[in-house]
Order: C-alpha cells, then structure tokens, then sequence
C-alpha cells in the first residue's frame, strides 16, 4: 500500500512539475520583445555562447582528430581511405556536432545557469524584482532562454567543421590521405538539406531543451546552497539524458525511415 | 555592464559561425557552387543504374565535368533515366559519346563515366535536353555469376 | 476601521504553508504616513506577510487591501501597476550582484520611466546621498559590508520614491553602529518623504523607539497591538515574555513535542500546543 502510494505521490510530482515547468516557459518567452530585451539577450549570448566557444573549439578539434585516426586505422585495411572525408563529416554533421555540442553545453552553461537563477532566488533578487514591478520571467528567464538556443546551434556548427579541420589535419597532413580524395568524396557524398541542415534541427531541438531544462531547474530550485547543488547536478543530468533520449528519435525519424 | 566589448565578442561569435557555415556549404557539401555554375542537361537511359545516386559524379577520364542531377523511371519502358548536369565549359562532346556506370575502388561510390565519341568530318555536338543513347548499366554482382556460371555449363 | 487614513488593511487573514497554518485570522491595518512595526519570534512568518502585502502569495482566505483595492484580486498588470507604488527592503539587501551599486538604484527608475541618462544620474546620486553611500557608487554589491548593502538597497527601494516601504528584519545581523545608522534613516526617510513605513523585526528596542505602532504576532495570531508606550504598560505575559526576552513563557522553550517525551524530561505541560 505504501508503494502504491509513493507511485503515486511520485507520478503527481513529476506531472506538476512538467506544469510549472511549461508555465514557466509560455510566462517567460510570450512576451512582446522589447528593444531592452534584445540587449539583454545579446549579453546572456556572450555568457553562455562566447564563453563556451574555446570548450567547444577544442573538443571539436580533438574530436575530429580522433576520428579521422580511428577511422583511417579501419578504412586502409579495405584499401578505402579515400572515404574518410565523408565519414568524419557524416558522423560530426549528423551526430556529434550536436549531440556532444549539448552535453558540453549542459555541463558548461545549463549548470551555470541553473546555479546562477537559483542563487538570484536564494539571494531574494527574483523576488526584489517581482516587487519593484519587473516580471522576474521575462528580465531574467526569457533573455537566457532566447539566447540559449540561439547560440548552441551556432557552437554546434562551429564543432562540426573545426571538427572536419581536424580530421584533415590527421587524416591528410599526418596520415598521408589525399587532399583531393578528403574534400571531394566528402563533397559528394554530404548533402546540405539532408546532413547539415537535419543536424542543425537536431541542435535546435537540443538548444530547447538542455536551456529549458536548466532555467527550470534554477528557477524551481530549493533556495538553500543544498537545494541548488541538487539542481545544478540534476540539470546536468537530466539534460544529457534528454538530449541521447531525443537523439535517438530525432535520427529515427530523420535518417531512419526514407 | 561592460556592452561594447560585450557586442564586440557576440558579434566575433557570429562571424565565426558563418565561416564555419560557409565552410560547411562551399567545402564540405558543395552547396552553391553548383548552383552558380552554367551548366547545361543531359539525358542517359540504363537497363540499371546499381548504387548510382544524385550527386554522384560524371568523370571524363578522371576529370570531373559534371553530376547527376536526379534519377527517375520512365513510366513508358519502366527503365531508369539519369539525368545529368555537364558545366558548361564543356560543351562540345560529340553525339556519338557514350557513358557507363563505373566503380571507384572496390568499396568504393560509384559514378558515370562519360565517354567521348570520335568526331568525324560534320561532328553533331550534345546539347541541352538531348538523350545519349550509348550506355552501359552498372555491373550487378549476381548477373556477373550468372554469367559466369551460365559461360561455364556452355563450355 | 477603514478609513482614509489607511493605506493597507489585513482583514481576516488566513494562510497556510501546505498543512501548517501561518495565519489564522488576523486583522490589522497599516496608517498613511506613519511606521507601523510588527514583530514576533522567529519563524513565524513576518515576511511571509509581507510577499503576502506585495501580492506575491495569495492567502487561503480573507482580504489584504492596498488604498481600498483588494490585492488578491488584482489582475496582474494592476498589481504591477500597485507594486511600483510599493518597495520592499529584502533581509539580505538583495542587490543585483552583477552590476554596480550605482545600476542596481537606477534599475527601477531606467526600468520604469523614459528619464534621460543625465537625470537618472542626478536622482542616484542623491538617493545614495540619503543613505550616505555617495562614494561607493562604482562598488559591486560584493564589495559592500552587510550594513552598506543594507543601505544600498534601501537608496534602490526608494529610488522611485514609493509610497509605502517593507522592510525585513532591517537591523537583523547588524553591529549597534550600522544598526543606529539604519534606525535613524528609517526615521528620517519616513518623515521627510512622508512615507508610510511596515518594519518587520525582533529587535525590540529599536523598533520601539521609532514605531508609531506596533502589533505583536506569535501563535499564528495578534497577540498585542497599540503605541509604544501601550505595548510596554501591556499586561499581557506573551508580550511580556517578548519585550523581555524570557527563555521560557506562554511562547514555549520547547519545539511542540508528544507527551512522553515531555513527561521523560520532566518539563511542564504548560505551552506545548494540543
């Protein structure tokens, strides 16, 4: 019975939680924007956008590196090594780019964005603004959310083609695969509409939710220094679960069924 | 807050993310290029196209002078029609040309070899619309064996 | 008792906090122009009152009324419209810990009104004036001690000079010398802007000093009202007990617990709640 009952409680829990969370969203991003907002979601782009840029720079690089050594490692015993091109630009546009874009972006900005909401509502200052007549959802909730996912599908671009200068750099400056045989066999093979752009989706779905999830997470968070620890790691978590869960079905649907 | 320095730094991010974009369009997927390219049609029907796909490339010799641009089915003779996009700076292959569907390695994508006729005294050039009748239809694995198989037993 | 002298009056209050009653059925009323303290022990929810006044938590049942218009009732465009009439000064002082002392008293006045950068200036620089805070413009938040960003925060409360001022716990964790400070600028900001002033604390002879009146709030109830003077002849012994400080009286030393454990510890029945 007390099982019964704690699946339950739980289930209710989860469900109001999923409410406040989307009233938070529709309360913070249905707004008229105002030029003020805009200056403010350009400073939230640089916080959590030009401040991830070196992370997301230098995994790409390694990233890519890697992949075009494993890659070639695998691709000469078929004598097929002219196909790393494709291979390192498939598997960056379609998956990594922007699954391991919003797993670094969650640990590097959805945390700091949890921590930081969450100590503006411990500290009192969400409520000191709701009292001086400013909607705390639309000064401080709605710029980060904007700029979230703006700027995670431009980080995921920037890691898919350092990304693919990397693997030239292995592949073809150490390796020894042909420049001409890298870029044009990748050239016909990777499509704009269907690799890149399908990739750019993806990001944006992550953009949406890693951000939601880690505002919500600092917005509803237990104002203690124990509460918002607790957030931070659950946006973390929650977040790079999402984004592998939704990974799965975003590919399904876009590159699964032709 | 500091929102000159700020803008300054947003604005260096945005840039960035359009090189990487261009990049990912010009470099990585050759979108554009072909697109600004005066290129003129060509027609090639084959009993079978194999693993040919649009955007697979059109080789003269190894040179590279255009790709398909789509593959259909003739609804009239149910065979495949290749439709191929040749730049237009070349533009002066003889009618009697001849394409094929060729393999690059083993493993490797395949694309169509285009074959240039021998010009005689009054050459008929291939123009845009026109339809190379000379083709000659990927290599199927299993018609290879049976092939072999079949030239074997008549031996 | 409402009359145009009142600017907000609780009537019949009643809150809860899931299943704990904060408030159960109180009534009080806050006059125009003069510093109203309500005080109490820990814990019992002062500043719960005052997110109640400010409108950010709706009670279960009664009415909080600002100038005659029932604040639970308010759409939210009015009740945004109300609270820049109102300010709050928070326990912790609330600064915005991104942006200077200067920007957090200008935030309301570049949010709220179109006044040119120049004018803005002029008006910060003589609310930080007030509170002595002139030459600690440029600062962070960080920067200040607990005092100053007290002191701070009440230039960026009465920067859109309001017409009602909350503070919490305004002398909580203060030194005499910052806390003498605050006291005399509560004071003065009241008489000379003729501001209406709610100071929630448990300091007691401070507040006493400069409250027009003072209710006493323990047991989810007013426990004693009236001026100065009437709360210290109050025969009363729960604000006796209050006024003086006594460890043990009708507030209990003891956390409410089960009978057996008081019978084991051999303390006496009286106080702990049913």
């Amino acid at each position: 019975m007390n099982y019964l009952q704690s699946i339950g409680y739980n289930t209710l829990n989860a469900l109001t939680g999923f409410g406040r969370a989307l009233l938070m969203l529709v309360g913070a991003i249905i707004a008229v924007p105002q030029r003020k907002n805009i200056r403010l979601t350009v400073h939230q782009i640089y916080v959590v956008g030009v401040q991830s840029l070196l992370i997301i720079m230098v995994s790409g690089l390694f990233i890519g590196m890697v992949m075009a050594l494993q890659g070639y490692t695998i691709l000469v015993n078929y004598g097929a090594e002219g196909s790393l091109g494709p291979m390192v630009a498939l598997s960056l546009l379609r998956e990594l780019g922007p699954v391991v874009t919003a797993l670094l972006f969650a640990g590097r900005a959805g945390s700091a964005l949890t921590a930081e909401i969450g100590l503006m509502k411990a500290t009192e200052q969400l409520s000191s603004l709701e009292m001086m007549a400013v909607d705390p959802l639309r000064r401080i909730i709605a710029p980060r959310f904007w700029a979230g996912v703006i700027a995670m599908p431009m980080l995921a671009l920037i890691f898919s083609a350092i990304g693919i200068l990397g693997g030239h750099l292995v592949g073809v400056d150490w390796l020894g695969v042909d420049a001409g045989s890298y870029w044009s066999i990748m050239q016909a093979t990777v499509e704009w509409d269907k690799d890149v752009v399908n990739g750019i989706i993806k990001s944006f779905v992550f953009a949406v939710v890693v951000t939601w999830i880690a505002i919500f997470k600092g917005y509803d968070a237990i104002p203690t220094s124990e509460g918002i620890s607790q957030a931070t790691t659950q946006t973390v978590v929650y977040s790079s679960l999402a984004v592998l869960g939704l990974d799965f079905v975003l590919t399904a649907l876009m590159f699964g069924i032709n | 807050m500091t929102t000159r320095k700020t803008e300054l730094l947003v604005g260096i991010f945005v840039v960035l993310t359009l090189a990487a974009g261009l990049l990912l369009a010009l470099n990585v997927a050759n979108q554009g290029m072909s697109g600004s390219d005066q290129s003129y049609t060509l027609y090639a029907k084959f009993d079978n196209i194999g693993g040919l796909k649009p955007r697979s490339a059109v080789k003269v010799g190894g040179v590279t002078v255009g790709r398909v641009e789509s593959i259909y089915l003739d609804q009239d003779d149910f065979t495949p029609v290749v439709v191929l996009s040749i730049s237009e700076q070349y533009n002066n292959f003889p009618d009697t040309s001849s394409v094929a569907i060729l393999t690059s390695g083993l493993l490797g994508e395949q694309y169509i070899g285009f074959q240039p006729g021998f010009a005689f005294d009054d050459p008929v050039v291939l123009t845009d619309g026109d339809f190379i009748s000379d083709t000659k239809s990927a290599l199927v694995l299993e018609d290879l064996i049976g092939q072999f198989l079949f030239s074997r037993d008549s031996n | 008792m409402s009359n145009s002298s009142t600017l907000v009056s609780v009537e019949n209050l009643r809150f809860l906090r899931g299943n704990r009653v904060i408030y159960d059925d109180i009534n009080l009323t806050i006059e125009k122009g003069k510093i109203t303290a309500i005080m109490g022990p820990s814990g019992i929810g002062k500043t719960t009152l005052m997110k109640l006044i400010g409108g950010q938590l709706k009670p279960d049942s009664g009415d909080i009324r600002y100038a005659g218009d029932s604040i639970p009732q308010m759409s939210r465009r009015e009740l945004y419209k109300t609270r820049k009439k109102m300010s709050m000064l928070f326990q912790s002082g609330a600064l915005f810990t991104d942006i200077s002392v200067f920007d957090n008293v200008a935030f309301a006045l570049r949010e709220h009104t179109k006044l040119d950068e120049d004018i803005i200036r002029t008006l910060v620089y003589l609310k930080l004036e007030a509170v002595g805070l002139r030459g600690a413009a440029d600062l962070m938040p960080s920067e200040l001690s607990g005092g100053m960003a007290r002191r701070a925060a009440l230039a960026r409360a009465i920067a859109l000079d309001p017409e009602l001022i909350m503070y919490d716990e305004p002398f909580a964790g203060q030194d005499p010398i910052s806390m003498g400070v605050l006291v005399k600028l509560i004071k003065a900001l009241s008489s000379a802007l003729d501001l209406t002033s709610i100071v929630v604390t448990h300091d007691v002879s401070e507040v006493l000093d400069i409250a027009d009146y003072v209710y006493i709030l323990a047991n989810q109830k007013i426990i004693g009202e009236g001026t100065p003077s009437q709360i210290k002849a109050s025969d009363s012994e729960l604000v006796q007990q209050f006024l003086l400080g006594e460890a043990d009286g009708p507030v209990p030393f003891h956390f409410p617990a089960d009978d057996l454990f008081n019978t084991l510890l051999g303390t006496a029945q009286q106080g702990v709640k049913k």
